[in-house]
């Protein structure tokens, strides 16, 4: 395996490509109980119509959740969780837009947990009836996110932004949808998107990366597939499908997202500059010591239930900022006025150095999180980059670059405003 | 790990944890109190007010501005309850110096800026800044009513409100709307005055710097607090016993998709002297884990529901479940609840669920070794039980329980509380479209 020593963050990261096409990141951590790993899919929710055997197939919304959930059934009519829980494994699964990922992490029987993962996620198994039944569990997680101002903010507002990209849809579906699954779907997109090539197993902790390779061989053998290709549709314009929309739901006060598309970047090198120049700029413009947020906090306007993402996913790049305020549009106005500032006058070239600063501490406490680290380890392997690279890519940003981001992609024509508003009012 | 402790200042408390493996060190400053109705939004605002601004960094954003200078060093306000004992302070992480290109003494600094921020806060004629109160005030004031967005959080909260109802520990751990709409900026200055003089106060740190050091850095930064008589009469009342002969049933309605059940237990009598290693096995066994007899029969067997699980809050001798079902299934989903506890009654526990029931605790534990935020915790939990002993010890003792353990802890438990949380009838529903269209 190659090995690479990272003295900036005191890591070594072990890597290899296997012959069956599956990408595998090691990070061995003396003096740590836990071990972590996690089997990823580049599959996701958006991932809905793809090409087969030469034959376009199109799924209904739901089904990378549904199969994450079918997954853990076996053959022999045990289940994958109980057996890994029995072994004191803590093991669990998400899906989101852009993956899929299968994970556990333990303290002991730390191979035999590896075997049970990667066999359970390449061992598919469904029938009509266990298909049938899962219908209930999911519609009821389904109800309970209907349920859920945050889900129903942010899902609004990927449906102003998006005008045809399935991201737009909830990563679980709707009970109309998922009604649509059955046991050859599944088996279908197990088959597309399930092989190593299009996978991604990450590890952490006190381990061997040797014997993480041969176990990897052993349970997934040779065989490398090609790599199924997904069809998003027409690219996106820029702009929003719809500027603002509101809804009522039982909140105490409102909620609110702004959002932007952003064009992503599909390389792997420009991709990991456009994921940290996006997020220092976001930092100098709206963090916790910017004076826009610190303003709008005084006023009234912002609490401490605020905060700002940019995610990459299925080929989108989405930037979100957020939280509760009585004045949802009076945060919009105010961001757009800040952003109108900052392209007029470039950023203050203390406030870009400090945020530098800053996010050299943040960076080193997400390396604390094994699964922070094991999760990005493994996007940035479906996206072309190494996770662990960043430091020095961070020091080469400049004040400049952060200014034509924010200028660019938070520009007002670009912008969306989703709000939940309380019914009391 | 190397654990030592300390008192450094009069009634002021170190746990020091020595160890190489993290990236950043972690340090915590808590004053301890009694909660109750009375005290507990002017406790919970205080660290709010005072995150706003010191003498020296006179606002939030210079206060923010400053931590980034210490390279992203970050020191927030806690508010917990653990039983019926408030712990507000400050929680901050630091950067190692090792890691820093100019190898920067960042942990003095770090430690001196939180003191500033508990003892030096930004003040006018020696009162908090009535701006600030009144703005905190505000934010707290929404916390409290945000608890309704999540309606699993809610729906908790509301079951041991009504269970503890007599209580202190029905309290939250923000206190509540009316207590927060009373406070102002005089009566809160009186009452953060007090609590320096009164409070016993636990530090914590866990980094590479040697104990020594830390004592120092600590001491040198709180010399200035002004202590008075120290309260150490600090507790939580256990009630062993449900409060009626059959639990009690409350219903409420919101208008939710999905229903919430709420079941609030007492663990009675095993209280009295709490084999605390028994009750996390009685737990895992019962409800917490995902080879449990809850999660294994009303979620996987029987589908009733998309959660069951329990949680026990040891310091007060609780158990909760929690479970989100569908509004017709409430009768079958509570009866499965009580009746897979009277399973564990009588002893009907396989050497599988026993087995993976112990190791998942121990695992847990041994896992938390792994991470900052979940040792101070840990420790905190430990020292308001006036124990010192660490994770991995705890995680033998699991390794010891018997079935006899979790049974005879089973028998002590008792059902107490009910609560339910439905949508609205559909006539109530379309009443409030009508009220809303008014408005």
């Amino acid at each position: 395996m190659d090995r690479r020593e990272y003295p900036n963050i005191g890591e070594t990261l072990y890597s290899s490509v296997l012959p069956n096409g599956l990408r595998l990141n090691v990070v061995p951590k003396k003096g740590f109980s836990t071990r972590y790993a996690v089997f990823a899919a580049d599959y996701g929710g958006a991932h809905r119509r793809f090409t087969l055997d030469g034959k376009t197939i199109d799924t209904p919304a739901g089904v990378a959740h549904f199969l994450e959930h079918k997954m853990f059934d076996l053959p022999n009519g045990d289940n994958a969780l109980n057996i890994l829980s029995a072994n004191g494994a803590d093991p669990n699964a998400f899906t989101s837009s852009g993956v899929t990922c299968y994970y556990f992490s333990c303290t002991e029987g730390f191979e035999e947990n590896l075997r049970m993962l990667l066999h359970f996620v390449s061992t598919p198994y469904f029938t009509a009836e266990t298909v049938s039944k899962e219908q209930g569990i999911i519609g009821q997680e389904i109800r309970m996110g209907e349920d859920s101002p945050d889900s129903a903010v942010y899902y609004n507002l990927m449906e102003q932004l998006y005008s045809h990209h399935p991201i737009r849809d909830r990563v679980a579906g709707t009970l109309e949808s998922i009604a649509q699954i059955s046991h050859e779907t599944l088996y279908n997109c197990h088959r597309a998107f399930y092989a190593p090539s299009n996978m991604a197993l990450c590890v952490e902790g006190d381990v061997d990366p040797g014997t993480i390779e041969t176990i990897a061989l052993e349970v997934l053998g040779r065989d490398c597939a090609p790599v199924p290709v997904a069809d998003f549709g027409p690219e996106e314009s820029l702009l929003p499908a719809a500027k603002l929309r509101r809804e009522r739901m039982e909140v105490s006060a409102p909620l609110f997202l702004i959002g932007s598309k952003l064009r992503a970047e599909k390389e792997g090198q420009a991709a990991m500059r456009q994921r940290l120049v996006s997020r220092l700029a976001l930092r100098i413009l709206c963090g916790a010591s910017s004076p826009f947020y610190s303003r709008l906090y005084a006023q009234g306007t912002l609490n401490r239930n605020f905060d700002y993402d940019i995610d990459f996913s299925a080929g989108t790049g989405t930037l979100i900022i957020g939280g509760e305020s009585p004045r949802p549009e009076l945060v919009l106005e105010e961001l757009e006025k800040e952003v109108a500032e900052v392209s007029r006058r470039g950023l203050d070239e203390d406030a870009f150095l400090r945020a530098k600063r800053a996010t050299l501490g943040s960076t080193l406490r997400a390396l604390e999180d094994f699964e922070n680290v094991c999760v990005s380890l493994a996007t940035g392997v479906f996206d072309g980059y190494c996770a662990f690279d960043s430091m020095p890519v961070l020091e080469s940003i400049s004040a400049g670059e952060c200014r034509d981001f924010i200028a660019e992609s938070l520009a007002p024509e670009r912008l969306a405003l989703s709000i939940i508003e309380s019914k009391a009012v | 790990m190397e654990y030592s402790r300390a008192e450094l200042l009069p009634g002021i408390f170190l746990t020091h944890l020595r160890s190489d493996k993290f990236k950043t060190a972690c340090i915590s400053l808590n004053l301890l109190t009694q909660l109750n109705r009375e005290s507990a939004s002017m406790n919970a605002l205080i660290p709010y007010v005072l995150r706003r601004g010191t003498t020296r960094y006179g606002d939030m954003e210079a206060l923010s501005r400053r931590m980034d200078q210490l390279y992203g060093t970050a020191i927030e306000p806690v508010v917990r309850r653990i039983g019926e004992i408030q712990c507000i302070g400050f929680y901050g992480s630091v950067p190692e110096e090792g890691y820093l290109p100019s190898g920067e003494k960042l942990l003095p600094q770090a430690i001196s800026l939180m003191a500033e921020m508990l003892l030096a806060p930004n003040t006018r004629g020696g009162l908090l800044l009535p701006a600030y109160v009144d703005s905190e005030k505000e934010k707290l004031l929404e916390r409290i009513r945000s608890r309704i967005n999540d309606k699993r959080g809610y729906s908790l909260s509301r079951c041991i409100e009504e269970m503890c109802c007599f209580e202190d520990f029905a309290v939250s751990r923000l206190g509540s709307e009316d207590e927060a709409e009373n406070i102002n900026y005089k009566k809160l200055s009186r009452h953060y005055r007090s609590l320096l003089q009164s409070c016993p106060v636990e530090l914590f740190y866990c980094g590479r710097t040697p104990f020594k050091k830390v004592c120092a850095a600590f001491k040198d930064a709180l010399s200035a607090m002004p202590r008075g008589e120290i309260d150490y009469e600090l507790g939580t009342d256990i009630r062993m016993n449900a409060l009626e002969d059959k639990p009690r049933y409350l219903e409420e309605k919101l208008d939710v998709g999905q229903g919430k059940l709420v079941m609030g237990f007492r663990l009675g009598e095993c209280m009295e002297e709490p084999d605390i290693a028994a009750i996390h096995v009685f737990n895992a066994v019962y409800g917490s884990g995902s080879t449990s007899k809850l999660f294994m029969n009303v979620r996987e067997k029987l589908s009733l529901c998309y959660y069951a699980s329990s949680i026990a809050y040891i310091h007060k001798g609780l158990l909760l479940v929690a479970s989100g079902i569908d509004f017709d299934k409430f009768e079958a989903a509570r009866d499965e609840i009580l009746s897979q506890l009277e399973e564990v009654k009588k002893g009907r526990i396989s050497e599988e669920e026993l087995h993976s029931a112990k190791r998942c605790v121990a695992s847990d534990l041994r896992s938390l070794t792994d991470s900052q935020g979940e040792l101070e915790g840990f420790y905190l939990s430990q020292t308001l039980n006036g124990l010192d002993y660490g994770p991995m010890e705890l995680a033998e003792l699991v390794e010891d329980i018997t079935k006899e353990d979790i049974v005879s802890i089973a028998n002590s438990v008792e059902c107490d509380m009910i609560y339910f949380l439905r949508g609205l009838d559909e006539e109530e529903a379309s009443e409030e479209d009508r009220e809303d269209g008014q408005a």
